[in-house]
């Protein structure tokens, strides 16, 4: 078995499970911006009058139509090549940019939960003159939830397999360690099927975990 | 606006209502009062504006024309300086506190429980304390004979229990006028007579004024003291319930009627 080689892949491992760590904080820390971000993206979209509402559309429309790729290192040279703006490190420009990036998905999301709660919701809130912060959050959001929270899991899976893209401003996360073990000890077969196998362990079971919740859900 | 004279206040009064929806104009310069305490049920053929009428006093539709006062002040629009001007939705909010309205199709807080459906607006509108809300919520899941089912979410109950929670929950508010539309509508059968038997309780033991949209004839006819009857938009006639039912002046009101009593 030439092609394979058990004691690179060993000596590879370690390595390799410390750029997994960069990726999960990566990943957690853009899941955590994207779902507030994308909330309160869906909540201004609804609530702005119409003559202020292009503005944060343009936005949204904006960032969702141009690749992470090109976000991450855009934002990244403007804060590295910029001498006035604060210095900030490579991994918490990438958290923001993937979390902003996908808030943009995520808001679509919650936009299509909160119009799936009926009508007749909001005509009992009314009927009740329950003021609109409150039914927001007691009535309206729990019930917009139970048909978003899935498709937010599948956003979040999707955010940790782009979570590669960060090493194009040179966040040491998997597969960029990957790619430095291959370069030094030429084992990149053994390091790069170790990193997708990694991912795989990762989010399969995450997929399972959301399919699980979506049936819990799908019944008060 | 003050009352004139002691009690001559209306609870409602439409003076000259206009709604239209798109092209269509359901209601053509509708004027009528509900003196407190009044029960009057609204009858007519689907699509004659009673509905309609029930829900531009829950401002779930806005005006097209005209005024609704609700005890003498002004419901959505106020005269101000010979024009017609909207009230802030927040006025509007503090004006619909004491009127509570019951639906067809119940809309219950799915995700609440049923004591959770009934404390919601009386904390967060009334600003009850949350055990007097819940004693007085449990006191009208007694009087709606659904005791036992406080911590049930509504999916686990019948249409006619649903029903009888969202008539405790419109009366956990304490309303002075209650809004019912055709809350028997959807219910099987063998499930409309406990709510009827609620609501003539609710009828019998308060002075709330109700208006009434209902195909339950007898009904209409135990618990309100008019009967107004709507065609195209406007009032047909009106009159005593025993009246009405039994020697109608109208032909449509006859023939109307005869069709929902078969």
């Amino acid at each position: 078995m030439s092609w394979w080689n058990w004691q690179s892949a060993l000596d590879a491992l370690p390595l390799l499970l410390q750029g997994f760590g960069t990726t999960l904080v990566a990943t957690i820390g853009g899941t955590v911006i994207a779902v507030f971000l994308g909330l309160l993206i869906a909540v201004l979209l609804r609530t702005l009058p119409a003559w202020v509402n292009w503005l944060p559309k343009l936005v949204v429309a904006f960032i969702r139509n141009t690749p992470l790729i090109v976000q991450l290192v855009f934002i990244y040279t403007l804060f590295s090549m910029n001498e006035a703006l604060i210095q900030v490190p490579a991994l918490t420009v990438g958290i923001l940019v993937i979390g902003i990036h996908y808030s943009t998905y995520m808001s679509e999301s919650y936009r299509a939960g909160i119009d799936a709660v009926p009508q007749g919701q909001w005509e009992a809130i009314s009927a009740l003159s329950l003021p609109p912060v409150r039914s927001f959050r007691s009535i309206v959001l729990p019930q917009a939830l139970r048909a978003t929270v899935p498709s937010l899991g599948n956003y979040a899976v999707a955010m940790f397999k782009d979570t590669p893209f960060l090493m194009a401003i040179y966040v040491t996360e998997l597969v960029r360690t990957a790619e430095q073990i291959g370069g030094r000890t030429f084992a990149y077969t053994e390091a790069f099927t170790l990193a997708g196998l990694i991912f795989l362990a990762a989010s399969y079971p995450t997929s399972l975990l959301i399919r699980r919740l979506e049936k819990s859900l799908a019944t008060y | 606006m003050p009352p004139t004279e002691s009690g001559g206040t209306p609870a409602i009064e439409f003076r000259d209502v206009v709604k239209r929806f798109g092209d269509h104009t359901v209601l053509k310069g509708l004027n009528f009062t509900v003196s407190p305490g009044e029960r009057v049920t609204l009858i007519g053929p689907s699509g004659s504006g009673k509905t309609t009428i029930l829900r531009l006093i829950m401002t779930l539709e806005s005006l097209t024309g005209g005024y609704i006062d609700v005890h003498g002040e002004p419901l959505t629009h106020e005269q101000r300086g010979g024009k017609r001007v909207a009230l802030p939705s927040k006025r509007v909010r503090a004006n619909t506190k004491r009127i509570g309205m019951v639906f067809q199709h119940f809309n219950l807080f799915p995700n609440m429980t049923v004591i959770e459906n009934l404390v919601e607006a009386p904390i967060h509108v009334l600003g009850m304390a949350k055990a007097d809300a819940v004693e007085k919520a449990r006191g009208l899941l007694q009087k709606v004979g659904l005791s036992d089912k406080e911590n049930e979410h509504p999916s686990r109950l019948s249409g006619g229990q649903q029903q009888r929670v969202a008539i405790a929950r419109a009366l956990a508010m304490d309303p002075d006028i209650l809004l019912l539309d055709e809350v028997t509508s959807a219910l099987d059968p063998e499930l409309v007579d406990d709510v009827l038997q609620v609501l003539r309780d609710i009828a019998e033991e308060t002075d709330i004024t109700m208006l009434i949209v209902t195909h339950e004839m007898q009904f209409a006819r135990d618990v309100s003291q008019r009967v107004m009857m709507f065609d195209g938009g406007v009032i047909l006639e009106e009159g005593h319930p025993d009246d009405i039912f039994t020697n109608p002046r109208e032909e449509r009101t006859r023939k109307f009627l005869s069709a929902v009593l078969d």
